[in-house]
C-alpha cells in the first residue's frame, strides 16, 4: 500500500493540506546533504581512504554559518540567496504536482542566478567559472526540454505537463523514454558537477580555477550556495526516480542506482574540456533523446 | 559543539619553499594518511579557508603578498607554519633577500619543527591548530605560538659540542 505515492500523498493532504510541501521543502537539504556525504565516503573508499563522516556536509554548513560575513557588494549576495530560494520554488512545485516545464524554467533562473552572481564580481576566474557554466547550460538545457516533451507525450490524451498527472500513469515513464533516462543521467552527472564534465567548479578538485563561480563567496553566503545545492541534488534524484513513478520502491531504486553510477564515472573518468563536453552531450545523449522522442511520434502519441 | 573543528578547510601558501614541506604536507592528503576523515579539505581558496598552512621563508617580494592571503580568510582563522624555514628561515636564513620567519608578517599559531616535518608532524600540528580556532571563536586571547627551541639530533652529533652560528642567523633548524 505504502509504494504508491498516491496513497501516501492523499494520506498526508487529507491529514492537514499543504503539510506535504511543508515536508518536502524541510526534507529536501537533509536528504541532499546525506546523498552528498555519501557521495564523499564512497569516492575515499574508492580512492583507498577513510573519507570523512557522513554528516560532514552539514558540519560544513554549520562552520560557514560561524564565519564572519564578508562580501564585496550587495548584488552578490542578492545573488545567492536568489539561487536558494529558486531551488526551494522548485521544490515547492513538484510537491504540489505544479507544470514540469515550469520547473524546467525555474531550476533554469536558479543556475542563472549563480551565474550573473558570478559576473558581478572582478574577479577572472568568477568570470571563466561563469561562462563554463553557461556552456554547461548549454550542454545539457536541450535534454531536459526533451524530457519534459518526453513526459508530456507519455501522458494520455489530452496530454498534460503536470507533475501530478505524471504520478497518475498507469505505466511506468520508464517504458516509454527508456532512452530518455541514460541522456538524464548524462545531464545529472554535469549538474552535479562530476568529472568528465567539471569544468566550472570542481565537486572533488577544489583548488582548480579555485572553484570558480564560488570563489569570492565566503562564510554564510557560501553556505547558502552549499544548502541550495542540497536541494539541487534532491531534486535531480527525485526527478530521476520519476521514471518509475508507479512503485515508489522501483523509482527509489532507480535513483539510488543513478546516484551510485555518476559517482562510478566521477571516479573513472578524467575531465574534458568545454567543447568536448558540448560536443559529447550534442552527439550522445541528445540523439538519444532526440530518438526516443520521435519513436513516441512513431508510436502514434503524437 | 566544536563547529569549526569538525570541518577546517585549508589553503595553502609556499611563501619561499624549497617544496620539501609542501610535498610533506600534499602528502597527508593522500591514502595513508588522509587528513580528509578529520574533514579537512585543501580548499584552495583563502575566502573559503580556515586555516592558513605556510611553507618556507619570508622575503622582501612575497611579504606583501603573505599579508594579503592572511587579510583575505574570514575571521576566526588560524596560520600554521611548516618546517624551520617558517620560524627562522631555515638554510635560506643567510640569503641577502630573506627577512626570516614568517612571523616577521603575520601572527602564527602553531610552529611545526622539521625540515622537512613528518606528515605525522603536520597532522599533530593541525589538530593543535584546531583547538585555537576554537579559543578564537569563543572570544578568547590566544597568545601567539612559541617558537620550536630545539631538534633532534642523531646521538653520536648530539655528543659533539654544537658550534655556535654566525651572528644575525639561527642556521639548519638551530636555536633561536
Ligand atoms: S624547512 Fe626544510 S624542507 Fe621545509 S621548505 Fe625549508 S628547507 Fe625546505
Amino acid at each position: 500500500m505504502w509504494s504508491d505515492w498516491e496513497t501516501i500523498s492523499a494520506f498526508i493532504s487529507q491529514a492537514c493540506p499543504g503539510l506535504l510541501t511543508v515536508i518536502m521543502v524541510l526534507a529536501a537539504p537533509l536528504v541532499g546533504a546525506l546523498l552528498m556525504g555519501i557521495d564523499r565516503k564512497i569516492t575515499a573508499r574508492i580512492q583507498g581512504r577513510i573519507g570523512p563522516p557522513i554528516l560532514q556536509p552539514v558540519y560544513d554548513v554549520f562552520k560557514l554559518f560561524a564565519k564572519e560575513p564578508l562580501f564585496l557588494n550587495r548584488l552578490y549576495i542578492f545573488y545567492a540567496w536568489l539561487y536558494l530560494a529558486f531551488m526551494i520554488l522548485v521544490v515547492v512545485l513538484l510537491a504540489m504536482g505544479q507544470d514540469i516545464l515550469m520547473v524546467l524554467f525555474v531550476h533554469a533562473f536558479a543556475t542563472i542566478a549563480l551565474i550573473l552572481g558570478a559576473m558581478s564580481v572582478r574577479s577572472p576566474y568568477s568570470r571563466i567559472g561563469a561562462s563554463r557554466k553557461i556552456m554547461q547550460m548549454v550542454a545539457y538545457e536541450p535534454i531536459l526540454i526533451l524530457f519534459v516533451v518526453g513526459i508530456y507525450l507519455s501522458t494520455p490524451h489530452p496530454h498534460s505537463f503536470l507533475a501530478s498527472a505524471v504520478m497518475q500513469l498507469k505505466q511506468p515513464l520508464l517504458f516509454t523514454l527508456p532512452l530518455l533516462l541514460p541522456a538524464y543521467f548524462a545531464a545529472v552527472v554535469i549538474k552535479m558537477e562530476k568529472s568528465p564534465f567539471d569544468v566550472s567548479s570542481g565537486h572533488h578538485a577544489h583548488q582548480e580555477l579555485i572553484r570558480g563561480v564560488t570563489i569570492e563567496y565566503s562564510g554564510p553566503f557560501l553556505a547558502l550556495i552549499e544548502i541550495a545545492h542540497f536541494y539541487e541534488v534532491f531534486i535531480l534524484f527525485l526527478i530521476m526516480a520519476m521514471f518509475w513513478s508507479t512503485n515508489l520502491w522501483i523509482g527509489a531504486g532507480i535513483a539510488l542506482a543513478g546516484f551510485f553510477a555518476q559517482i562510478l564515472v566521477d571516479n573513472a573518468s578524467p575531465r574534458l574540456t568545454t567543447f568536448w563536453m558540448i560536443r559529447f552531450m550534442w552527439a550522445g545523449p541528445m540523439l538519444l533523446a532526440l530518438c526516443n522522442i520521435i519513436w513516441l511520434y512513431g508510436m502514434g502519441r503524437g | 559543539m566544536k563547529i569549526l573543528a569538525k570541518s577546517p578547510w585549508v589553503v595553502h601558501f609556499n611563501c619561499n619553499s624549497c617544496n620539501g614541506c609542501d610535498i610533506e604536507f600534499l602528502a597527508c592528503l593522500t591514502p595513508l594518511y588522509d587528513l580528509e576523515r578529520f574533514g579537512v579539505l585543501h580548499i584552495g581558496n583563502p575566502k573559503h579557508a580556515d586555516i592558513l598552512v605556510v611553507t618556507g621563508s619570508v622575503n622582501h617580494r612575497n611579504a606583501r603578498v603573505l599579508e594579503n592571503v592572511y587579510l583575505q580568510i574570514p575571521d576566526p582563522k588560524v596560520v600554521v607554519a611548516i618546517g624551520v624555514c617558517t620560524s627562522t628561515g631555515g638554510i635560506f636564513a643567510d640569503c641577502y633577500n630573506i627577512l626570516g620567519g614568517i612571523d616577521k608578517v603575520i601572527p602564527v599559531d602553531v610552529f611545526i619543527p622539521g625540515c622537512p616535518p613528518r606528515p605525522e608532524a603536520i597532522i599533530d600540528g593541525l589538530v593543535q591548530s584546531l583547538e585555537k580556532l576554537e579559543a578564537k571563536r569563543a572570544g578568547k586571547k590566544v597568545a601567539p605560538a612559541r617558537k620550536p627551541t630545539f631538534t633532534f639530533r642523531p646521538p653520536e652529533e648530539a655528543e659533539a659540542p654544537v658550534t655556535p652560528s654566525p651572528a644575525g642567523s639561527a642556521g639548519h633548524g638551530g636555536k633561536e
